[in-house]
């Protein structure tokens, strides 16, 4: 253990890799955490349009009750 | 509800990223024992920092949820320690690339600080199969409350218990009898802790407005009728 206290300073560029590396890990960390965000705020809105479509269909339907029954048995 | 003031937390998060990486950068001086190296520090010590006080926190809601019966705070634990394990992530990955680069080695299982994070990291990552393993909503949100007070009463202990153990090896962020840090590298590390609290703030905001969204799209499906897509999740609590 005593040798680790007497490992001197990385010179700069050796450093610099090490530093560049714990900032970039950061980095992909948060923007691989924002894609699968994204990802769930798409599906979301997929979603959303689907219930959007499904509440316009009902809308149409109190509209014109007899319809439906008609387009089911055209030559009823 | 969640999403409200998520724009100006957002654009003053980037801000104050921007500092703080500028200040580490441009501003603080190079240490005189460690270099370059020491550099990290302001990165992973601000990490460590807030993830530890986001465990805390998932376990404060935890006890708000069991007091009132109310799945906001369920769902506010349930996000706090979710960010917290990301941040432990990060913290981990770090600390491995600082010891690396001072001590030679990737990880040293004989340093209590190391050690005794990686403990509360891999408790808390236990969280997401415990919570998974119960199917029955209200019996999952309060037996998580239960583990989120008990793991998070852990935390302080565990930081008090490392801080006793006086090790030589992992250097102290606040050291008193070596005189601390300069003022140019405590400036540089509060704001990069300020920065760092912030974008844990702006996350949770984020993952409880989406989880909100979900939650009413959902309800909106249950009220017109239609099967609800994927069946939603087991795991994550419902927000609405």
């Amino acid at each position: 253990m005593d040798l680790l206290f007497a490992a001197p300073a990385l010179p700069l560029d050796e450093a610099g890799k090490y530093v560049a590396g714990a900032y970039v890990v950061f980095v992909v960390l948060l923007v691989v955490y924002l894609a699968i965000m994204a990802a769930k705020v798409q599906r979301i809105e997929r979603e959303l349009r689907d219930v959007a479509a499904i509440a316009e269909r009902n809308k149409e339907i109190q509209a014109a009750p007899g319809r439906e029954a008609e387009e089911a048995a055209p030559y009823g | 509800m969640y999403g409200k003031g998520l724009k100006p937390l957002s654009i003053a998060t980037v801000a104050m990223l921007t500092l703080s990486l500028s200040l580490v950068f441009f501003y603080a001086p190079l240490d005189g024992d460690q270099g370059f190296i020491q550099k990290i520090f302001y990165l992973h010590v601000p990490l460590a920092i807030v993830a530890l006080v986001g465990f805390i926190l998932g376990g404060i809601f935890a006890i708000a949820h069991l007091r009132t019966d109310d799945r906001k705070w369920d769902a506010y634990s349930y996000v706090s320690i979710h960010i917290s394990v990301i941040f432990g992530v990060a913290v981990l990955i770090t600390g491995a690339i600082w010891a690396k680069a001072s001590w030679g080695h990737w990880w040293v299982w004989d340093e209590p600080t190391l050690v005794s994070f990686l403990i509360v990291f891999l408790l808390y990552a236990t969280y997401y199969p415990f919570r998974y393993a119960i199917e029955d909503r209200d019996r999952q949100a309060r037996y998580a409350s239960v583990f989120a007070v008990t793991a998070g009463a852990f935390v302080p202990l565990n930081f008090m218990a490392v801080r006793m153990a006086q090790s030589l090896v992992h250097p102290r962020t606040f050291a008193t009898a070596e005189g601390g840090m300069p003022g140019e590298m405590m400036l540089t590390f509060l704001c990069s802790l300020a920065a760092m609290a912030l974008l844990w703030t702006t996350l949770v905001k984020f993952e409880l407005t989406a989880k909100s969204a979900s939650g009413q799209v959902k309800r909106l499906r249950r009220a017109l009728d239609a099967p609800v897509a994927g069946g939603g999740s087991r795991i994550a609590p419902e927000v609405s």
